[in-house]
């Protein structure tokens, strides 16, 4: 851009997003995609320590084989909504809502999302969605674990189940408009010069993930409001005494909650997909093939949903077939990952706080992978169902993939959010500290898994006693890990070193204007002339890369010119 | 974000706008699709297992008061496709007459839709402890079934009087608009996509129509 750091603008505090306007009405009325963004920060941060706390109680409850923490009935209670609050109020929205939502205008230079109001409407909608589910769970909370299987959900279950049915069916709509809004601003509101392979793969990635929340999330709605139907109007769907099937719930269930598994991954590859190239100094290995992989993932996730269900009854061939469909979903997440190992090798690596959650991502996510490969075997899943492995492996992919990357991500772009750096020595120890602590607490549970204890079971035998002890312990490391960073994260709003406009310093868009952005992002229309995470040619940020722009395998990223 | 005129501030220009916000109802259409399909798939999955008892099940629904409503809908289609030209003309009085004819049409459709439905009730179709289907001849198997097709009729001519609901809403609110003369040649984008939604719930008809109440008519 052409303002450059030392321009006379600076000397007075500028206007930007933050301080434009003052007063709560200038917040919850608000149409400014950032603004918005830090609303959905500060509901899903709540639901975060909500569904945290339900995880607490579950492993201090898990410390003795008897249990004596709470009743079986409360235990039932506690991992459903452990399970409820984390997905649908935390992990869906987490990184598309608060970052997505903050960073997608202005990486692709636009002023807002195409549909501001609309964008808000969202965030109210989230939170109609979630009094529900507070409701429900405050009036003695829902005890059918999270996937609502029926008929136990719509015929026997004596818990709040319709209110928590009815706050995910609503909450379904944030998803729905949220990703509305991304495809729509992703077609028609990119910069000049801003084309499909020079957006940035979190943009790519948030593409996709909109992808399954248009194509997804209408059928979990439709699907929870079959179960409120069948509980308050006797409709008979899924009843097996009116002639209903049990198991299409379970399809059109999975249909959409396997693929919102992708709605949690695809953003938290894209957040890492900024930040190893950015860190590393080096342009992202083979991007067309990123940016690929995510469609790729987004396709084939919604073909996969059957393999929940090997021990469900189904025909042994559309077992085979979704089998083989399940282990075809790793090839783009492999090549995902040799993506990123490759744009590490022979970079400029930093290790600041971003980097290492990037790179815990990439470990954890190969284990989670791995094992979502073991789970996607037939014979093997037949052993390891419903067992504690199962519970490891999403977990190494749920919180050791997305939300290592949300955090990341928060570091990465913290400065641009708040103008304020985050202090970088407590924040790489609490990195590290979280690392710990989410291996020692779901490490044990691959073995406990394999050796044959189950999942949503209040006790155990006594034998399983150690491993259990030992994920407990490492609960107890995560949370520090946890609380460290939400500590110094408000800490630096007031205390943090300013941020200048480029810290790291990053090729996109978003860096080119003032931490943190004023309201219409842009002081005028940006004009992209340049390729992605080129850092070797981009002397307007101080970049000129060591070697001439022609090292191997990185394809157009580095052909000088456009291709259009 | 500031508006001048017809232009949102967070665009460029109006025919950016036009393509933002047409592209953004087809999208919204697709999600629609996907939300209907559940209950189609229900449908398939619940008839295909139990064929002739959604026969008989189907024969209580009125097929003259479906299709009187199937003809109100496609007229309405038609009169909505006239309204969306005419505001492309910029003809404002063709606008709003076209406006209030696809307004009254659905009224009557919902109309015609309560009558229907308080006859079910009044028959005991509705599914519930108090449901009653004579034709089973006590048979407990068919009377469970055919509660299942009326789960399905209810579920979706409802899911469906309820797209209309907010249909009548959003001609509604363009009539107003239309009457303060906000649409133009050069506007009227929202015409145009409140006409998108309009059609798509008329097509969702024309298939309820012959999945309800035409699978036993070929005898």
């Amino acid at each position: 851009m052409s303002s450059q750091a030392a321009s006379p603008a600076s000397t007075p505090p500028p206007l930007n997003y933050l301080n434009a306007h003052y007063g709560i009405r200038s917040w919850l009325l608000t149409t400014d995609h950032k603004r918005i963004a830090l609303l959905y920060l500060a509901s899903v941060t709540f639901f975060f320590i909500l569904g945290g706390t339900f995880a607490g109680l579950i492993r201090i409850h898990l410390l003795t084989p008897r249990g004596y923490l709470v009743t079986p009935e409360t235990y039932n209670k506690l991992f459903t909504m452990h399970g409820i609050v984390m997905i649908f109020f935390f992990l869906i929205p987490s990184i598309p809502a608060v970052l997505g939502n903050f960073l997608i205008p202005m990486m692709i230079g636009a002023k807002d999302l195409a549909f501001p109001k609309l964008n808000l409407l969202s965030w109210y909608i989230y939170n109609l969605g979630a009094l529900f589910a507070l409701f429900a769970i405050i009036n003695g909370g829902v005890d059918t674990g999270w996937t609502f299987y029926t008929p136990f959900s719509s015929l026997y279950s004596n818990t709040s189940v319709a209110p928590a049915a009815i706050g995910i069916f609503i909450t379904g709509f944030t998803s729905i408009l949220t990703g509305l809004n991304f495809v729509v601003t992703i077609h028609t509101m990119r910069a000049p010069g801003m084309t499909w392979f020079r957006l940035p793969i979190f943009v790519w990635a948030h593409y996709a993930t909109s992808v399954i929340f248009i194509l997804g999330t209408p059928v979990i709605a439709i699907t929870l409001l079959l179960v409120a139907l069948e509980r308050l109007f006797h409709f008979g769907f899924f009843n097996p005494a009116l002639g209903g099937d049990p198991i299409l719930f379970q399809h059109l269930f999975w249909f959409y909650s396997h693929p919102a598994v992708y709605i949690m991954i695809l953003p938290a590859m894209g957040v890492v997909s900024e930040i190893i190239p950015t860190l590393s100094r080096k342009p992202l290995f083979g991007y067309p093939f990123v940016a690929a992989a995510s469609m790729a993932i987004a396709v084939i996730g919604f073909f996969v949903w059957a393999h929940h269900m090997f021990v469900a009854g189904q025909s042994p061939y559309s077992a085979l077939v979704f089998s083989l469909l399940s282990y075809m979903v790793a090839i783009p997440s492999a090549v995902k990952v040799f993506n990123w190992v490759a744009t590490l090798y022979k970079g400029s690596i930093s290790y600041d706080t971003p980097m290492l959650y990037a790179l815990g991502f990439i470990g954890l996510f190969v284990v989670g992978g791995l094992t979502g490969l073991f789970l996607a075997c037939l014979g093997v899943d037949v052993h390891v169902h419903d067992t504690y492995f199962v519970i490891a492996h999403f977990h190494y992919i749920m919180v050791g993939g997305a939300v290592m990357a949300y955090m990341g991500g928060l570091h990465f772009w913290w400065p641009k959010i708040t103008g304020r750096m985050y202090p970088e020595s407590v924040a790489r120890v609490a990195a590290v500290i979280l690392f710990v602590g989410f291996n020692l607490t779901f490490f044990p549970q691959f073995i406990l898994g394999y050796l044959g204890m189950p999942r949503r079971y209040h006790n155990y035998p006594p034998e399983f006693q150690v491993f259990n002890v030992m994920s407990t312990a490492g609960a107890s490391i995560l949370a520090v890990g946890y609380i460290l960073p939400m500590i110094y994260f408000i800490w630096s709003m007031r205390y943090g070193a300013v941020a200048p406009r480029n810290p790291w310093p990053g090729t996109g868009l978003e860096w080119q204007t003032p931490s943190p952005p004023p309201t219409e992002n842009f002081e005028k229309t940006p004009v992209v002339t340049w390729e992605p995470y080129d850092f070797y040619n981009r002397p307007d940020l101080g970049l000129t890369g060591p070697e001439p722009p022609s090292p191997p395998g990185s394809g157009p990223a580095l052909s000088p010119a456009g291709d259009d | 974000m500031q508006r001048t005129g017809e232009l949102f501030g967070q665009f460029q220009n109006l025919d950016q706008q036009r393509e933002a916000s047409s592209l953004g109802m087809w999208v919204f259409l697709i999600t629609e699709v996907m939300f209907f399909g559940g209950l189609f798939l229900a449908y398939t999955i619940n008839r295909s297992a139990y064929p002739a008892v959604f026969a008989m099940a189907s024969r209580e629904l009125d097929v003259h008061l479906g299709a009187l409503n199937t003809g109100v809908l496609i007229l309405s289609s038609f009169t909505m496709a006239m309204a969306v030209w005419s505001s492309q003309q910029g003809r404002k009085k063709q606008l709003i007459a076209f406006l209030i004819a696809t307004l009254v049409l659905g009224g009557v459709f919902l109309g015609v839709k309560y009558v229907e439905w308080s006859a079910k009730f009044h028959h005991h179709l509705v599914p519930g402890s108090s449901f009653a289907f004579p034709e089973a001849h006590g048979d407990v198997g068919t009377i469970a079934h055919a509660q299942l097709f009326f789960s399905l009729y209810f579920g979706l001519t409802g899911l469906h009087a309820l797209h209309m609901i907010v249909g009548v809403g959003l001609l509604t609110w363009l009539l107003i608009h239309a009457a303060r003369g906000r649409f133009t040649a050069e506007y009227n984008t929202p015409v145009e996509i409140c006409g998108l939604y309009w059609h798509f719930v008329d097509i969702v008809w024309i298939f309820l129509f012959p999945l309800l109440y035409l699978i036993d008519l070929h005898r």
